[in-house]
């Protein structure tokens, strides 16, 4: 959260703080990831899109490896991404994830919930931990609910505390798999009103989405992901505007018709 | 009627349930602690430490209990000499402990690891995701939800354990209720319904409260999602 917001300028000035180059997966027979290249820059914004099935939320889990890779190469701020152990553990702490399905510990309150990482992770001292904590919660709007249980909370707060204990790791980087998809669709804007926040602030971040209107407000960068390839990369105008592959079209077509 | 009523003057019965009881408290608790080992194991991401578990768990669940204790008695104490207290009584006493509590782990473990199942891919992933690795993710998130989703399951093992401990006699702790109920038997062959009667009342008396307790707990501790 100290990162300055960056002007958007191409990954090329700098080391990209996520890097993946020829990275491929398969799940049995499906060849989910073919051949990926992606840099992001530090304080970018990238939203991934694509049909279902296009492979974007296993590259968005790859790059904290919930899902292994079959070949090539992940970094995290030059950092190979570690196989397994401790080492893994600790460049996990720098990446934050934010889930479709919340996934906050169930058997513990809110504000536990995104306590946990800094005191059990990071050694942070219980009471610095609970400041950072309430200050992060006040931030999404969910502070008055810290006492309770992620169960009493709509999917919508649920969402916004997700974000929270991940911010409270401190990451350089946040990955976000779908964040809206299972919110009932009043509750959607206020996890994106949140997302849009954190973009401005110059967080780098990754966003698997279903929701075109967040890619034009707060993308860099709009990745257009079919049949486990890159198809396409723009700035959000231009690709929303003038899609160049007939996939993205006939894909911006069905979701943009209505 | 009076017939049997003396059958409590002449045999301390109380006396024989309150060592099934002990058998059954420390079996317990030592099967707690293998067991959660053994389904830490089981869940761990090292190979060799999942096949030792399963490979456990396969050989003491598919043993009879009356050869496990049999041969901590036979094999354990006579054979080879092993002894876990200076005392005979107090020695065969704690070798039932160790065979029933071996035995026991192997259901506390597949209990457990029932009650991993109630937890959703997704806490696992959470956990992972903030840096914690694979033993302060079981210790902090995976085993206090398992734990609470395996509390049934967890009751039947004590339930039948506590049933189980009667088969210590064949570990010669003859003090137990069922070795009393074969000398009182022997003796008073006129009262062998009733003796029988009497100690699978008793029996049922101490296991019924763990069933209404466990099911309660069950419900009041069930993580809400």
């Amino acid at each position: 959260m100290t990162s300055e917001p960056q002007p958007t300028s191409p990954a090329s000035s700098a080391r990209p703080l996520v890097s993946l180059k020829n990275v491929n997966k398969h799940f049995g027979d499906l060849h989910v990831l073919r051949n990926i290249n992606l840099d992001v820059a530090r304080g970018e914004v990238v939203v991934v899109i694509g049909p279902s099935g296009s492979g974007k939320s296993t590259l968005c889990r790859a790059i904290n490896r919930l899902e292994t890779i079959d070949d090539g190469e992940i970094t995290i701020d030059g950092k190979v991404l570690p196989a397994e152990g401790k080492a893994l553990a600790k460049l996990r702490a720098d990446v934050g994830m934010v889930f479709q399905s919340f996934n906050l510990f169930a058997h513990k309150s809110i504000l536990e919930n995104v306590t946990l990482g800094p005191i059990k992770v990071k050694g942070m001292k219980g009471g610095a931990a609970k400041d950072l904590a309430m200050s992060l919660l006040k931030r999404v709007g969910v502070d008055n609910q810290a006492q309770k249980l992620p169960a009493q909370l709509s999917g919508g707060q649920q969402q916004r505390v997700a974000i929270a204990r991940a911010l409270a790791m401190q990451p350089k980087v946040m990955l976000f798999d779908e964040p809206t998809s299972a919110l009932d669709p009043e509750m959607i804007n206020e996890v994106l009103d949140a997302m849009v926040a954190l973009a401005k602030e110059g967080m780098t971040m990754i966003v698997v989405t279903h929701e075109m209107g967040f890619a034009r407000r707060a993308a860099d960068r709009v990745i257009f992901m079919a049949d486990g390839q890159i198809m396409e990369q723009a700035t959000p105008e231009e690709f929303f505007t003038n899609p160049r592959s007939d996939r993205a079209k006939d894909f911006l077509g069905k979701i943009l018709s209505h | 009627m009076e017939n049997y009523l003396s059958l409590f003057q002449t045999y301390d019965v109380p006396a024989a349930f309150w060592v099934n009881i002990q058998l059954s408290f420390w079996a317990a608790i030592f099967a707690l602690v293998i067991g959660t080992v053994l389904a830490l194991f089981r869940i761990s991401p090292i190979p060799s430490l999942q096949l030792f578990g399963a490979a456990y768990v396969n050989i003491f669940r598919n043993t009879p209990l009356t050869i496990i204790l049999a041969f901590g008695f036979l094999g354990l104490f006579s054979v080879m000499q092993i002894s876990l207290a200076s005392d005979l009584t107090v020695s065969l006493f704690r070798i039932a402990i160790v065979g029933l509590a071996l035995y026991h782990a192997a259901f506390v473990c597949e209990a457990i690891r029932s009650g991993v199942n109630t937890v959703p891919l997704g806490q696992a992933e959470a956990a992972r995701a903030i840096g914690l690795s694979f033993l302060p993710a079981a210790r902090l998130i995976i085993l206090p939800q398992a734990f609470r989703g395996a509390i049934a399951p967890l009751g039947n093992v004590l339930i039948a354990l506590i049933k189980n401990s009667t088969v210590a006699a064949a570990g010669s702790v003859a003090t137990e209720s069922s070795g009393l109920m074969k000398t009182m038997i022997e003796f008073r062959s006129d009262l062998v319904v009733p003796i029988f009667l009497t100690f699978a009342l008793g029996f049922v008396i101490l296991v019924i409260p763990i069933g209404l307790l466990t099911t309660w707990a069950s419900r009041r501790l069930a993580v809400a999602r």
